[in-house]
């Protein structure tokens, strides 16, 4: 399928040739009516970052109200509503959008060599979509804010007061900006690819963000059909999710997890792209077994499909379900295992430097691995009657949400931003914030893991006695987690304010990115470059093949 | 290479044709819906192979997919093939819910007085 | 539009991140299948959850879908597909430099569209007429037979609903593609615009081919 696209002509407008894409253009409507993917990708990245710091104001307070037991500080019914919008915040309007929206979208084209993503106006109208669901969602929080948990089960979602529709619409509108961004992607892969780069000699990023788009598309109008039909029930009780009425709720969480598992690879599957970037650079060598983790993107994306029922094992679904959905979930484990050596093996015999993406690169290697095989625990049947809806199982999604595709995500932020902004941040500076993330991060939610398997079950604001000293670590934890963002906000947005300082390539680095200036003009370069060879071509010295 | 180029060329004549055959189709579905088959099961297999006759007609001729590159064909399958994984697992599970298998687990009568001492406190119930 | 004249030949609509009008309408075209697949997932949805439910209450589903009218439905149905017709004939129009059969057959597919939408809204009427309603609002004392026939009604009004609100969408891009015609944007070199909804407007048909009978014709 390799397209081999002619060189464009590239037209001659010569004014706005050597502006780069934040000065070309001012003024809050020369934003706002933007077509530059460049631009659209640092808008949703403000969103974005807006709402990781909203949902971890949540956070925040979950962990306060965790101190004692019994009430703390707010009521039980204050409790559901706030670990319910953390979650639907977090999932929905934060990390889902993240790597793709914020970063590929800036990304991904200069890594291509191309001068846009395939539709720049439907990049443009994702965002408004984005900002259209983010409202309708904020909207939501303040009518009255909704206590269902992020999962929507039924019958509670149908019959609970609560803004439950207008949450529920917000994410149907925030799922077709997910869509129309994989539409976009695919696209922009299949077709914009530079004259030279097949299918594998484009960056591994790239491999990464086509499963996503894979997923964003196929999984996302079921959840987007699911909520209709939760939204149809509340509205004229037609009974498909009501046992009262003949109606089925393990079917509702069948809808539910076709997306919602799936959807945790297109959380995933991101980040390790951003690792597949970061590792080859910060080891100055090519990447191990190129096309392993080619193909083992693209596997994850498909049997990511198949295993959804491992949510729903005491559910009442059925034991032979619950026994074939067990049985595929091991597989799904094999080739992210596949990524995880092949990056390992990168490092080895390399020469490595320990800047703040590559600490965070390897910050995902061990706490991925702890994520991921918590997850195959919790994939055995007979294992997850007894630890499901226990914090074991909230310990083991933070930590891949957040201790893998989080920091995956924050290490790309680090990579990219001084080709994003032209500025370097501070590394001292980063590098405590690396330490207190890391710290903080596993000071919260190691704990978790043994409350879970001792039998604290999670969303409750009450427990027994002898879980409050784990919890209390936990929120300690919390605290140190929280000093860490903030000292990343403070040299981030200290970085900002002083002059463009950044070289176009300062991590030596051979994907097509760096061979623009930081931060790119508006066109992305002013010749299309012609691609010969890998993208980690390590070996040859810099200035030969690729870069020639 | 455009295909374009080859539609230029074609006459409209495959469309009049593929018309004509999914009118009749139509009328074939209509009929078979007074014919009893025996089972309800059968009428509708019927109705669903009539109907994906006319939809690889619809898909075939009138949106191009013959003469289009292959990749727009498979989008189109994929979307087919997902919906089928989610029919089929759902399926799996509504057939199965009252097969339950032996585990081969011993039942064990625990003693009154051993029963555990704190109950946990009522607390708020889960919320699913 | 294959030979290299009509490729160096610009037209007026190549965006700058292409490097030619193939290259930009294959993109396209891509991009609009995409977005169809979605559109296929998402009422494939409505699709499975009716199947299962039907599997589940059979009698009600029976008893629900005698309460709509096969003619009405079949009727509809040959509007669709004629519709579908014209709509080709259009692109195949539009890709022939003739503009006013492009025009003339986008017109007459708003017309099959909006005849369908006509049938519907007396099929709706009849329905609000007689009570059979969706979910709680179903008028089971007047109406008789098993309960679950509401939720029978839930499905159809769902399915039909949406499909319906599809084409009013089409009907309206429909008539802005009409408009872009008789203006004159579209030739042998460009008539992607056309192509593209074309494709919209064959999937709002095969979605129907599917509805038909599930709907009005199993029993």
């Amino acid at each position: 399928m390799a397209d081999i696209i002619t060189t464009p002509h590239i037209s001659g407008h010569a004014d706005h040739h050597d502006v780069d894409y934040l000065h070309d253009g001012k003024g809050l409507r020369s934003w706002l009516t933007t077509v530059d993917h460049k631009r659209i990708g640092v808008m949703y990245l403000w969103s974005i970052l807006f709402m990781f710091f909203l949902g971890g104001v949540f956070a925040m307070l979950i962990r306060l109200e965790l101190l004692t037991p019994k009430e703390t500080i707010m009521s039980a019914e204050t409790y559901n509503k706030v670990f319910t919008l953390h979650g639907a915040i977090m999932v929905f309007l934060f990390i889902i959008p993240s790597v793709p929206a914020a970063l590929a979208n800036f990304v991904m084209p200069l890594m291509l060599g191309a001068k846009d993503v395939a539709f720049p106006k439907l990049n443009l109208f994702s965002w408004y979509i984005y900002m259209a669901g983010a409202f309708i969602a904020v909207a939501a929080m303040v009518t009255g804010g909704v206590d269902t948990g992020w999962t929507f089960y039924t019958p509670y979602s149908t019959t609970t007061d609560g803004s439950v529709a207008l949450m529920t619409f917000a994410v149907f509108v925030l799922g077709f900006s997910s869509i129309l961004t994989g539409v976009n992607f695919i696209a922009t892969i299949h077709k914009l690819r530079a004259p030279g780069m097949g299918w594998f000699d484009m960056p591994l990023f790239c491999w990464g963000i086509y499963a996503t788009a894979l997923i964003q598309v196929l999984a996302t109008p079921v959840l987007a059909i699911t909520l209709l039909l939760l939204l149809m029930e509340r509205s004229f009780g037609i009974g498909i999710f009501d046992p009262k009425l003949g109606g089925d709720p393990v079917l509702f969480q069948h809808f539910f997890w076709f997306y919602s598992h799936p959807a945790v690879y297109i959380m995933i599957l991101p980040g390790m792209a951003i690792i597949s970037e970061i590792i080859p650079t910060f080891s100055q060598k090519t990447i191990f077994g190129y096309r392993a983790i080619a193909f083992s993107s693209v596997a994850i994306a498909l049997v990511s499909f198949i295993v959804w029922g491992h949510h729903m094992f005491t559910s009442g679904q059925s034991q032979l379900a619950s026994a074939i959905f067990s049985f595929i979930t091991f597989f799904v484990a094999i080739p992210s295992a596949i990524k995880t050596f092949n990056w390992i093996v990168t490092m080895y015999k390399g020469s490595v430097a320990f800047n703040a993406p590559m600490l965070y690169a390897l910050s995902f290697l061990l706490l991925f691995g702890i994520g991921g095989l918590t997850g195959i625990f919790l994939g055995a049947v007979s294992v997850d009657i007894h630890l499901h809806d226990t914090y074991f199982v909230v310990a083991h999604f933070h930590y891949v949400m957040m201790g893998s595709t989080v920091i995956a995500f924050l290490g790309g932020l680090h990579y990219w931003w001084p080709k994003m902004f032209g500025r370097m941040y501070s590394e001292p500076a980063a590098r405590v914030a690396c330490a207190l993330v890391f710290i903080g991060f596993n000071a919260t939610f190691l704990p978790q893991f043994v409350l879970g398997s001792r039998g604290m079950p999670r969303r409750y604001y009450n427990y027994l006695p002898e879980f409050q000293a784990l919890h209390q670590a936990s929120t300690v934890g919390s605290w140190i987690l929280g000093l860490g963002f903030l000292i990343m906000a403070g040299y981030l947005f200290a970085s900002l304010r002083k002059k463009m300082d950044a070289p176009a390539n300062p991590w030596h680095s051979r994907t097509l990115e760096w061979q623009t200036s930081s931060p790119p003009i508006t066109h992305n370069f002013h010749e299309i470059p012609s691609v010969g060879g890998g993208p980690y071509d390590y070996y040859r010295p810099m200035g030969k093949g690729r870069n020639a | 290479m455009s295909e374009q180029a080859h539609h230029t060329s074609h006459s409209p004549l495959p469309y009049l044709l593929t018309l004509i055959a999914l009118l009749f189709l139509t009328g074939v579905t209509v009929g078979a819906a007074y014919v009893d088959f025996g089972s309800s099961t059968v009428n509708l297999i019927i109705a669903m192979l009539i109907a994906t006759l006319k939809a690889s007609l619809v898909a075939l001729i009138f949106m191009h997919l013959r003469h289009d590159k292959p990749i727009n064909a498979i989008i189109f399958l994929s979307s087919l093939i997902f919906l089928g994984i989610l029919l089929g697992f759902c399926m799996i599970d509504l057939d199965s819910r009252e097969r339950v298998y032996p585990t081969g687990l011993r039942q064990v009568d625990v003693p009154a007085a051993a029963a555990p001492a704190a109950a946990p406190p009522a607390a708020a119930p889960a919320q699913h | 539009m294959s030979n290299t004249t009509h490729d160096v030949a610009e037209h007026r609509f190549r965006q700058h991140h292409f490097a030619t009008a193939e290259q930009q309408l294959d993109t396209s075209k891509i991009g609009m299948w995409l977005f169809l697949a979605t559109e296929i997932l998402m009422f494939g949805g409505l699709f499975v959850g009716f199947g299962l439910m039907q599997g589940v209450y059979p009698e009600a589903w029976v008893a629900g879908h005698h309460h709509l009218d096969r003619v009405l439905g079949a009727v509809n149905t040959v509007f669709l597909l004629c519709s579908s017709f014209t709509m080709v004939m259009a692109v195949h129009y539009a890709s022939t430099d003739q503009k006013s059969k492009t025009v003339l057959n986008l017109g007459l597919t708003l017309g099959f569209a909006f005849a369908f939408l006509v049938i519907k809204y007396f099929e709706y009427s009849h329905k609000f007429h007689d009570g059979l309603l969706p979910g709680r609002y179903f008028n089971l004392a007047g109406v008789g037979g098993p309960p679950q026939q509401a939720m029978f009604f839930g499905f159809y009004f769902a399915m039909t609903g949406i499909h319906g609100f599809h084409v009013l969408i089409g009907i309206i891009l429909i008539s802005w593609i009409m408009v872009r015609a008789s203006r004159g944007d579209f030739s042998s070199a460009y008539y992607t615009p056309v192509d593209l909804i074309g494709l919209y407007w064959h999937l709002v048909d095969l979605i129907w081919i599917y509805l038909f009978p599930l709907l009005y014709l199993v029993s």
